[in-house]
This record gives structure tokens, sequence and C-alpha cells, in this order.
């Protein structure tokens, strides 16, 4: 959620290959395009296993809660709503309560799955969830997509910045800085920033994707620039949650790599200070901060989506929120999933960009 | 032969440290004839490193050069301290008139460049040279010592560990330099790479007429190459001399240590002996002679006083007070001055 | 053997320090407020509902006119409790399977390595919401702790599988194993010693992640209703609380956390700095000292 946290992880450890990888003892001075499309191979069948582990996580999940869910569940919506048989039905089965042995039940999730069929969802019915999460997926996708690689672009050049002279100028204020702000929790940031920016100066809207008395979604010049005006707030506020992290990652592993032989070997060898900094020590110091995007973009999709609770913002993460408070299963699971699957796929994307820029991780297959 | 190209003299380098600073490298004095192969030998601690770092001016922080000059004389006939040569100057002279080797070739070629980058951005900094240009001198570079040509498309981790080391030696001859420093060029290499590479170096030594400053903790390496040794301990320069004269008859008790500690690459065999205790803490270095601890030669006056590096005699200076004059009595002390 | 001696460096002071103030309070402040100031954290007061701080509260009261300042000491003893059994699980199952797998080797290393990545890539807070909301109200603090804990191992056992394999071929756990000690007693006898350091750092930063969990938990409505901790003050001033203008019911849950936070952050950065020396380099005395002493006598 905060980054100061996983800082340890993705920090000090240079030579960590990404969470794919299945490191061997020691790479033999092969070579070759071939290489490549062993790495490529085996990344895929890890994120192929991982996204069956989830899907498979997300059918057990329910049916290995103890006790009788499904009743208790049932039993505490009728306090507060009328419950209807439809909805009934499709609480007990998300617990197993069908009398199909477990596998056909198996089977028959999958089944469904591969139809893009996830039930009806119970907060918004009897919309389908599948129709429910996409009206909030491209939300966040945009938003969480752009302010995520915004935010490891941004945070990862001002380490540079910082590592270059450490405890000197810029570093001096930007290494405190980014101890505190990614000390705060994302929601906090978000509480913040809608407070000041949005209540008292008034410059953003404090809530919502667009302007939803006046505007009916659309491509169209009243539609477009409100979203992006709507949008401003909470990107900044993931921003803002998220660049600490990869700031001081990236400020301490620069510092470390400025004392390679390599790099010492490159000043020696005259060559431009800046070709130095960018092709011998950024270059390298950046391998550690692309393998700990695997680890930090749960923390920061995590907190995206607790940023968006406080914007009211239509994304998955404000879904997810009212999924909760209306106890509605079908839609969270659902939710868990899209969610797990998009972490993977961008997990893979960095992975890929992974074994493009560091020519080892091709051989440490 | 006899043209001085480096004169370090006084040299000093510290460590700022948090509670007190520490001396790595202590009045350091030395003339380097152009041509000339100067070994540099001791433990590790013994300031060796320090003191190439601190003349290349690729010293980070802690340490610190707090004085002393190191002034070399360029091709051009200028003479440029490199201790406080600005950047421009330092731009001039580095490739160009003084490269290096590093110990571990593994850490020093950028992991993600290929080999080939990393020659022709080290020549198109210096000669104004085309891409194909560039990559035609490298490859003559890389077959001068021994590797294909085609090895140049590999990335670091693709060579075996020997032929990173030869490339890296002909990665520092790329711009035809005066001085060449070699900071242990052949300790992470096996005794057969060893003793191979050391040949290539001799003989492109010989056919191309740079010097070197030759680092290493073995001495019996630097007998093979070096035209004089000088043995460090603990910061200071405590013998220097004529390499056979030093390996043969050391006056310095810890250079007879040293020597003593490894076999060597020629000759008969001798009994190895190590030398007993380890180097000292230069955080609390011991009062007098710094060797004094572990010495067996030591008397009185080595546990409180220090003994200066004494001026030459036929060559030759120790740090040492077995053999200072007031000791020993009458022995002529003179010659030229030599560091 | 003084290798758990505490690193001698001022961030990681300072940051143990806010640590140890949290304790306090925490242990002996619950007792304080209820029998020395007589506040009550459960009394509901309908004559003063959503009052901003006075000298009757301290820190206001929330709508049902709890005394928000009980709630906050009470609170911090809860989410430490959530906090350490968390973090005890979480390093425990990540020491377990780290070294396991690191010392084993072979299949089951690749397994658990496997396992681990997995569970690496899958995102925690997400998996987390899922399960709390399925447990919602039952038990009490601890099945928090235990959801947190179940899910939060995998980072922890990546980097320990790493530090174990760097100690796996090191001489002395060569020895033992020549002396025909069994595969356990190495393990527990001389890998985990070997690991101490780093696995009280990283229970101290699980300590850490699990109450920032808990308040995300929390915060997003699946948090445990009948449990006092920061998550659910801040669940309870809702998602808004701020710009609504009831400040005080979001600031010092917030403000705690993000403390402990920066506690963390300190102590993270004082020991990269001590188990990486070049982080410390001491830059106002640079390398430029020599132009001063120009001519210095040799």
């Amino acid at each position: 959620m905060t980054s100061s946290v996983e800082v340890v992880d993705s920090g000090g450890g240079s030579a960590v290959p990404p969470p794919g990888a299945e490191p061997l003892a020691s790479p033999g001075p092969k070579r070759g395009r071939r290489s490549s499309w062993v790495y490529v191979a085996r990344r895929v069948r890890f994120y192929l296993v991982a996204t069956w582990v989830a899907i498979t996580l997300n059918f057990f999940i329910p049916r290995l809660m103890p006790g009788d869910p499904a009743g208790a569940i049932i039993e505490n919506l009728r306090r507060t709503q009328t419950v209807s048989a439809e909805q009934v039905r499709a609480i007990q089965r998300l617990f197993g309560g069908s009398d199909d042995p477990l596998w056909r039940q198996y089977f028959g999730y999958l089944n469904q799955l591969a139809h893009g069929d996830f039930g009806i969802s119970t907060a918004f019915y009897p919309t389908p969830v599948s129709e429910v999460i996409g009206s909030g997926i491209w939300w966040t996708l945009g938003l969480v997509g752009t302010t995520t690689i915004l935010a490891f672009l941004l945070g990862t050049g001002l380490g540079i910045l910082a590592g270059r002279r450490p405890g000197r100028g810029f570093d001096a204020i930007a290494a405190p800085l980014s101890t505190f702000i990614g000390a705060l929790p994302f929601f906090a940031v978000a509480q913040l920033l809608q407070l000041f920016l949005a209540g008292k100066l008034g410059w953003f809207p404090d809530i919502h994707g667009y302007d939803v008395d006046n505007l009916v979604p659309a491509f169209d010049l009243y539609f477009v620039p409100s979203v992006i005006h709507h949008a401003l707030l909470p990107a900044f506020t993931i921003i803002a949650g998220s660049i600490g992290g990869w700031l001081l990652g990236m400020r301490n592993m620069m510092i470390t790599t400025i004392s390679e032989d390599y790099v010492l070997l490159a000043e020696a060898k005259g060559l431009s200070p800046r070709r130095v900094m960018t092709q011998y020590a950024a270059r390298n110091a950046i391998l550690p901060s692309v393998t700990g995007l695997a680890v930090s973009l749960g923390f920061v999709v995590g907190g995206s989506l607790l940023a968006e609770v406080v914007f009211a913002y239509p994304g998955v993460g404000y879904l997810f929120y009212q999924s909760v408070t209306s106890v509605d299963y079908q839609l969270m699971q659902a939710l868990f999933l899209i969610i797990s699957l998009s972490v993977l796929a961008a997990n893979f994307i960095a992975d890929s960009v992974y074994g493009l820029i560091d020519p080892r991780a091709r051989e440490d297959v | 032969m006899n043209e001085v190209l480096l004169e370090v003299d006084g040299l000093h380098v510290g460590y700022e440290t948090e509670d007190r600073p520490v001396n790595a490298v202590v009045d350091a004095s030395f003339t380097l004839r152009r041509g000339e192969i100067l070994g540099v030998a001791g433990e590790s601690g013994s300031g060796k490193s320090t003191l190439i770092n601190a003349i290349t001016r690729l010293q980070r922080p802690p340490a610190v050069t707090t004085a002393g000059t190191a002034l070399f004389h360029a091709q051009d006939g200028s003479k440029v301290d490199l201790l406080r040569a600005d950047r421009d100057q330092l731009a001039k002279i580095r490739w160009e008139e003084v490269s290096i080797v590093f110990q571990s070739a593994m850490n020093a070629l950028n992991p993600v460049l290929r080999l080939g980058a990393q020659f022709v951005d080290a020549l198109q900094a210096h000669r104004r040279l085309s891409d194909a240009d560039a990559e035609a001198r490298a490859a003559e570079l890389v077959r001068m010592v021994g590797i294909p040509a085609d090895r140049l498309r590999a990335f670091p981790h693709e060579l075996s560990g020997g032929m990173r080391q030869r490339a890296t030696i002909a990665l520092a001859l790329a711009c035809d330099p005066e001085l060449v420093v070699m900071d242990e060029p052949t300790t992470a290499v096996d005794v057969v790479m060893q003793r191979q590479i050391l040949r290539q170096v001799q003989r492109l030594q010989r056919e191309l007429g740079f010097a070197i400053v030759f680092i290493t903790h073995d001495l019996s390496l630097l007998i093979e190459i070096a035209d004089r040794i000088a043995v460090m301990y603990a910061g200071r320069i405590v013998e220097l001399g004529p390499a056979r004269q030093l390996y043969d008859d050391p006056l310095h008790p810890y250079a007879a240590g040293l020597r003593d500690s490894f076999p060597p690459l020629h000759g008969p065999i001798r009994v190895l002996r190590g030398i007993p205790g380890s180097p000292p803490d230069l955080r609390d270095p011991p009062p007098g002679c710094a060797f004094h601890p572990r010495c067996s030669k030591r008397f009185a006056r080595c546990d409180t006083e220090l003994p200066e590096l004494l001026r030459p005699v036929d060559g030759r200076q120790v740090a040492c007070h077995l053999h200072d004059a007031a000791v020993l009595g009458e022995r002529p002390v003179e010659g030229e001055k030599v560091g | 053997m003084n290798r758990l001696r505490l690193p001698d460096s001022t961030k990681v002071r300072v940051g143990l320090m806010i640590f140890g103030f949290f304790v306090l309070v925490a242990l002996v402040g619950p007792t304080l407020v209820t029998h020395v100031f007589g506040l009550s954290a459960t009394e509901l007061d309908v004559e003063h509902l959503r009052e901003a701080p006075s000298s009757a509260h301290w820190l206001g009261t929330d709508k049902n006119g709890r005394d928000l300042l009980a709630r906050l000491v009470v609170g911090t003893r809860t989410s430490l409790q959530i906090g350490l059994f968390a973090g005890l699980i979480a390093t425990g199952l990540a020491t377990l399977l780290g070294i396991a797998g690191a010392y084993i080797g072979g299949r089951t290393d690749a397994f658990l390595t496997a396992f681990t990545n997995i569970f690496l890539v899958i995102p925690g807070l997400p998996l987390l919401i899922i399960v709390g909301s399925y447990v919602k109200g039952r038990g009490g603090w601890w099945v928090t702790a235990l959801i947190i804990g179940l899910t939060s191992w995998a980072g922890g056992a990546r980097q320990k599988r790493a530090q174990a394999l760097s100690l796996r071929n090191r001489d002395f756990v060569t020895a033992t194993e020549m002396l025909g000690e069994s595969r356990r007693r190495v393990i527990v006898f001389e890998l985990v010693p070997h690991l101490a350091p780093l696995i009280a750092a990283s229970l101290l930063f699980s300590v850490v992640g699990a109450i920032f969990a808990e308040a995300g938990l929390a915060f997003i409505g699946a948090g445990n209703p009948s449990i006092i901790s920061w998550g659910m003050l801040i669940n309870e001033a809702g998602p808004n609380a701020l710009f609504n203008g009831e400040w005080w019911t979001f600031v010092p849950p917030a403000a705690c956390i993000a403390l402990l936070g920066t506690a963390a952050g300190l102590i993270n950065f004082g020991i990269d700095e001590i188990s990486n020396p070049r982080l410390r380099m001491v830059a106002r005395k640079a390398s430029t000292r020599l132009t001063a002493v120009t001519g210095a006598k040799r």
C-alpha cells in the first residue's frame, strides 16, 4: 500500500531475477536468439500458472470459509433489504451450495469464466457483473495505468538526479521528503489533496469521474475535458503516493552503482559525464527497479483503489468499495479476478522489458 | 628510458569517517620513467589501490586526497599535476595518456553493453572516428590479445574470465597511452591464464613502450615483469628498489615476509612462510613502525619511533630502523634522489 | 555474540524510539485513559455527537458521541496487536519457506520458489479484501491478523531464500553437515541464527506492513466492525472526513499510521546505510579538499 515498507525488498538486491525467473547456478557462455525465446517461453509459462492459481484461488476462497457463510450472509442481507430468490441462489452457488461434486462445480466455474459470465450483481441488481465491471475497468486502466507509468518514470528520473550527488543539492530535500511522503497511506494523501486542492482552492472537482450532473458520456468537446479535469486530482494522488518509493530505490541503486568498477572505468576512459551517468550508471541502476516492479505494482494498485474511493472515481476501486459495503460477493470476486489478471499482465510486460534491457536475464532461465 | 613520466611526491590520502580520520596512504613518493614497469606490492588494506585511485582521480568518497603532487609529463612536453587537474585537463589525459585495468574484469565491463560498444565509445571520445573505423580499430585491438573480432558482438557475461581480462587490457591500449595502471589484473583468473596474461602484457609493453604501474599482493609475480618494486604496508611505502635485488635480498622484514608467502613462478621451490598476525587497523595504527607487532627483528626503537623512508642507497630505499644509518653506524648515504 | 546489537545510526534510533513510544501507549495507554482520565472508548453520548476537540474531549467525539482519545489509545493497542501477530505469521512463514527452499534445493526449492513468486505477483490488497469481507464480523482482532499474515509473506520469503542461499555454501554450514548433523538441526541451529538480524528487521517491517494493510482493509469497509483499531477509526470517519470538515475523526489515526510508516522508512534507510556503506557518504566533505592545502609539505 505504501512504498516505504516494500522498499526493503526492491532496494538492496542487485542480482535478483524477476519473480518469474527460476535462477540457475551460473549462466554458461552461450548466447543467441534461441535463449531469448526460451526466456519468453518461461515467462509465459510462469504467468499462465499464476493466472491459473488466481482463478482457482477465486473458486476456493468462498468454499474454504468455515461454517455456513452463505446462510449467514443471506441472514445478514435480509436484515437490511429484501433478498430475491435469484440473490439467494447466487450466494449459495458462490459458496458451493449445490450438490454437485467439487470438480464438477470447478469445471462449471471455469466454463462460466470462459463465457465471461460472472453472475448477476446484487448491488446493481439486475445488471450482470460483467457489465458492471465493463463500466469501471476503463476508468481504472486509464487512470492507474497512466499514473503508474508516469510515477515510475518520474520517480526513477528524479532518483537518478538525487543519486548523482547524494546528500547535496536536490538529494538533500528529495530523500527525506520521499521517506516521509512514502510513509503516508494513499487514502491520507488523497484526502489531504481533496481538502486543499478541491476544497480550499477549488482548482479541481472533489469527486466523480466527470460532471455527472450536466453531462452524459460521449466522445465530445464537453465530456472529454471534464474527464481529464476530474482525473487530475486522483492522478496526482497516485503519483504523489508512489513516486517516493521509486525515487528512493533508484537513488540508492545509483549511489551503489556509481562506485562500480565499470563506472570508474567509463570515467577513466574520459567519456563525457553525461554518457557515464546514463549509459553506464543509470542503465544498470535501473535494473532492480524494473525487477522490483512486480512487488511494488501490487502495492501501487492496491493504493490506487483506495484513492478511487476517496474521489468516488467510477473505476474498479470504487466498485470494490461499493461491492464490499453492499456485500455483493459476485461482484467482489469478479473484481478480484480482473484486478489480479491485470496486475499479472502488467508484470508480464515488465518482465519482458527486463529481458530486453538486461542481456543476462535471457541467460538466467 | 630515463625520461621521467610521473613524479609522485608526498601523497596523502585519508578516509573521512564519522569517528576519526583514517590515513590510508601516508607520504607516498616515487618516480616513474617512460616505459618502466613499477610494481606495487602489499596486502589488502595496505593502501595500494587507494594510491592509484588518487593518482587516476577515480577516488570516491569517503576517500580524500589531502596533500601531495603527482606531476605527469605529457607527450607534448607539458607537465600536469594529476591531483589538481581540472575537468578539461583530465579529459585530455584520460585514456590518451593514462589508462587503467581493473582487478575484476567482470565488474570492469558494463554488463549491459556489448564489448564492441565499450571500445567504440572510448575511441570516439578521443579520436574523430566513424563508427566503422572505430569498430575496425576495436577488432584490431582485441586481436592483439588473441580474441577473435566477432566476440566484440558479445556481452561481457558471454565471455570467459580470461577473455574478459584480456579484453580490458586491449581496451586500456585503445588510445596508445603512455601509462597503464593495472590493479591486480590477474587475481581473478587461474594460474595458467595468469601466466598467459603476464606474457601478453610484457609483449605488448615491449612493442608499444608504455609504462606500467602494476599492483598486486603477489611479490613473486612482480619479479617476472617489474623493473622496480615498491612494497607498501599500512599506507606507507616501506621499501622501493630494483625488482631483482628487492626480491633476492629484501631489506625490510615485511618485504621478506611477503616474498616468502608466495611460491615463485620460476626457480626452486622454497619453504613458504606466512607473516604472523594480521595487517593493522588503520583507524588505530600501532605507534612507531606499523609493522613492529608482526616483525621478528624488532627492537625497542621500533615500538615508539616511526622509521622514515631513507634516501636511496644504490637505487634502493627502505623505511626500517635496521637499516638506519644511525643504528648501523657508517653507511654511505648518497646517490641521486629517486623518489 | 552481539549480532543483535542495535545498529549505530541516528535514523535507526529515531525510528525505534517512535516504535517504542507506540508500544508504550499500547501497553499502558488503555489503563491510563480509563482509570486516570475516566474516559471510555465505547460509551455512547447522544448529547455530544461529532464534537470538535475540547477540554472535555481532547480529540473530540465521533458520530456516536464516543471519546476519540480513548478510542485512539485503545486502537493503538489493537493495531499493534494485529501488526505483531500478523507480522509473526508472515515472517514465520517467510522464514520457513525461504530457508527450507534454499537449503533443501532441487525440486522442493523450485516448487517453493514458484509458489512464492506466484503469491508475490497476485496483488495483496484485493485478495485481502475478498477474504476480509467473507470473515467480516467473525472473531476478534486475531482473525484480521491471521488473514493479513497469511496473505503477506511472499516478499519476505523471497528475500530470505536469497540470503539463505548465500549462507548455504559457507564453510561453517558445510562443516556442520560433514559432522553428520541432521538437516533440521543445520537449519535451526546454523542458518536461522545467522539470519537473525535480517529476520528481526523483516519482522519489524512486516508489523508495519500489517498495520497499513489493516488500515486499507478497514478503509474500504472490509475490516472487522467489532474491534477498535486505527483502521476502523479511519473507516468510521468515512472516506471524505477531511473534506467534510470532521478532521479530528481522521487526522489522529492517520497521523499515527503515517508516523509509524515514517519510523519504518527511517529504520529502512538506516539499515541500508549500515549494510551498504556507499550510501553513507559524508557529502559536505567533498574530495576537493586538496586545493586548500596546495604546497603542503611532504
